[in-house]
């Protein structure tokens, strides 16, 4: 089931890498940090005296087209890359845009390890690298020169670059059980991985360890954390996994229907509805037109279906 | 000589600097306060106390929007995060006193944007009119939305996009963030008429249309509207009031108290028109909440 999520993951990246004609987009966010959007899944980066910082990495596939992007930006040295989740439109890209950048190494490390500054390193919890890699004689899902170089195992990784303090904050049976949210404190930004997205369903890796109530629990830490200007709307300007550019107000649109969605699920659960009986009650039917889908790989029934496995403990 | 020269190049370049004061396109000046207090009987539910629960009627809503609207709980807004939620662009005319003011290129005195600010939370928005394109898809949605005008004779049009989800009533029915609004501001004398269109095909099967009158005030002000959210009540994060389906027995009062049919009560399209009274003639009108 884990090698199915990921292989339709990256079998709807290659539908989108496969068109020569998509077009990779920098939009300004705020502050240092800006939004490449057209890559596979949204990509952060962070520019400033230091070098770049970007969070994911897009499809394999586009990675040209991303570091093209990321030049008309800054000719800073890409130093990090942090992944929020192991899904290959948002690591896919990881080989090149590494191998493009460079580790600050020194001290005793230079002149004892040659290469060890060679290519930028690569930030994730734990479980991304778990589901990256494989164990010694096995096939690996994924190329190792884009694995995580640089994994933490708890709840939080700091960082200080560019002049700001970056909170990489894990959200343990999410999205995935590897997610991460990366909060730049100064220039007021929160890039979510595909916690939060715009154009579908929440996306719940259940062969991933990901869960509806992990993906709530995700969604109220966003919440939290954002602190708008007036209202619902400015202030913490909010990066998601795909779609546009976002605040306050559309975290809190797109948690309201999570949990209505998720409400609706258990009363039906409660009342003894096999999933067939409740895809057949049609508990999403006023959000469809907004998130739902007949085609493609996330369809609003794999949606209903994730949403009555997690909530009956199953996979 | 001199004298009868000067008069006369004064009497021709006169009526020239009026005309070229004049643009070639028709164009009223709509700066200034303009308020709706005297008018608010006009769709008053709207206005003030707000619609009653259930009543859809005359609103060109589809399936979607209905299940969503009855799903729809008041007590939402005691949730702190939604207390100070404002108004979106195309529902706040609704509200109380509006200002209106012009931006020019200081040389050209070329029209650059036309700005609002209502005082119903303060909602300030531009009205591009420079001519610049709307952003992509992947820009910031708003509540006041990314807007642009043109003059139409004398009527200014406008067209917003990158709208935030926002309400088409403020009883639940939705309007999505894929909407795009049509606005026409008509200034008759000291009147102003601003007609709304919103079309909107997740929730929409009809553009829906709908007017508010303003009228200019000399000396007119716009009072500051704070807001800062409180606890109204305890509850644990993550929850969301709201009627699970089948459960919303508000739903029945609107059509009972008004002896309404209540399938017109649920709206759609056919609502809107007059002969709608005629498809409903016979129907049997909902009891009154008070036999009940």
């Amino acid at each position: 089931m884990k090698t199915l999520f990921a292989l339709l993951i990256a079998t709807a990246g290659l539908v989108c890498a496969q068109n020569q004609n998509a077009e990779v987009h920098v939009w300004p966010v705020q502050g240092n940090i800006y939004m490449i959007v057209g890559a596979g899944g949204n990509i952060t980066v962070q520019v400033g005296k230091d070098g770049v910082l970007v969070v994911d990495t897009g499809l394999a596939a586009n990675a040209d087209k991303v570091l093209a992007a990321i030049k008309t930006i800054s000719n800073g040295p890409i130093r990090y890359i942090i992944n929020t989740h192991y899904h290959p439109d948002h690591t896919g890209g990881n080989v090149k845009i590494r191998l493009a950048g460079s580790t600050i190494v020194g001290a005793n490390v230079t002149g004892d390890i040659k290469d060890a500054g060679v290519g930028a390193a690569v930030i994730s919890h734990i479980d991304v690298l778990n589901r990256m890699s494989a164990p010694t004689g096995t096939q690996a899902p994924s190329p190792e020169a884009g694995w995580p170089t640089d994994t933490f195992l708890g709840d939080q990784k700091k960082l200080y670059f560019n002049g700001e303090g970056v909170d990489i904050l894990h959200q343990p049976a999410a999205h995935t059980d590897g997610d991460s949210i990366v909060f730049f404190r100064r220039d007021d930004v929160i890039s979510t991985g595909d916690i939060f997205t715009t154009t579908n369903y929440p996306i719940i890796d259940l062969a991933a360890g990901g869960s509806i109530q992990g993906t709530i629990d995700a969604l109220q830490k966003i919440v939290d954390m954002i602190i708008p200007i007036y209202g619902q709307e400015g202030g913490t300007m909010v990066i998601p996994g795909h779609g546009r550019l976002c605040d306050f107000g559309d975290v809190l649109n797109f948690r309201e229907m999570t949990i209505i969605i998720r409400d609706r699920i258990q009363s039906l659960i409660k009342k003894g509805m096999t999933l067939e009986q409740v895809k057949a009650a049609r508990p999403t039917q006023d959000y469809d037109p907004l998130y739902g889908s007949t085609t493609g790989f996330w369809t609003t029934d794999k949606f209903v279906e994730a949403v009555y496995k997690s909530l009956k403990g199953e996979k | 000589m001199e004298r009868i020269y000067r008069m006369a190049t004064s009497v021709w370049l006169f009526p020239v600097l009026l005309t070229l004061a004049h643009p070639a396109f028709g164009q009223v000046n709509l700066g200034g306060v303009w308020n709706n207090l005297q008018i608010l009987h006009e769709d008053e539910p709207e206005r003030l106390p707000g619609p009653e629960l259930g009543d859809y009627l005359g609103v060109p809503i589809n399936d979607a929007a209905r299940y969503r609207a009855d799903a729809w709980d008041a007590s939402l807004i005691t949730l702190p995060e939604y207390q100070c939620r404002v108004h979106p662009s195309d529902y706040v005319p609704s509200f109380a006193g509006m200002r209106i003011w012009e931006e020019f290129d200081k040389d050209s005195q070329t029209l650059i944007a036309i700005h609002t600010h209502h005082f119903a939370w303060g909602t300030e928005r531009t009205i591009w009119m420079d001519g610049r394109p709307h952003p992509p898809e992947y820009a910031l949605h708003t509540s006041q939305g990314f807007s642009t005008g043109k003059w139409e004779g004398d009527v200014l049009a406008i067209t917003t996009t990158h709208l935030k989800e926002g309400w088409i009533r403020r009883n639940g029915l939705p309007r999505s963030d894929r909407a795009v609004v049509t606005e026409h501001f008509i200034r008759h004398g000291d009147n102003l008429t601003i007609m709304t269109v919103i079309r909107d095909p997740p929730y929409l099967t009809e553009p829906f249309i709908r007017t508010r009158d303003y009228l200019y005030e000399i000396g007119g002000q716009i009072a500051p509207y704070p807001c800062e959210s409180v606890e109204e009540v305890i509850r644990a994060k993550g929850i969301i009031p709201h009627h699970l389906p089948g459960t919303n027995k508000f739903l029945d009062e609107f059509p009972a108290a008004h002896g309404i049919p209540p399938q017109a009560a649920r709206g759609g399209a056919d609502t809107m028109y007059p002969e709608y009274q005629n498809k409903i003639r016979g129907a049997a009108p909902a009891a009154k909440a008070d036999a009940k």
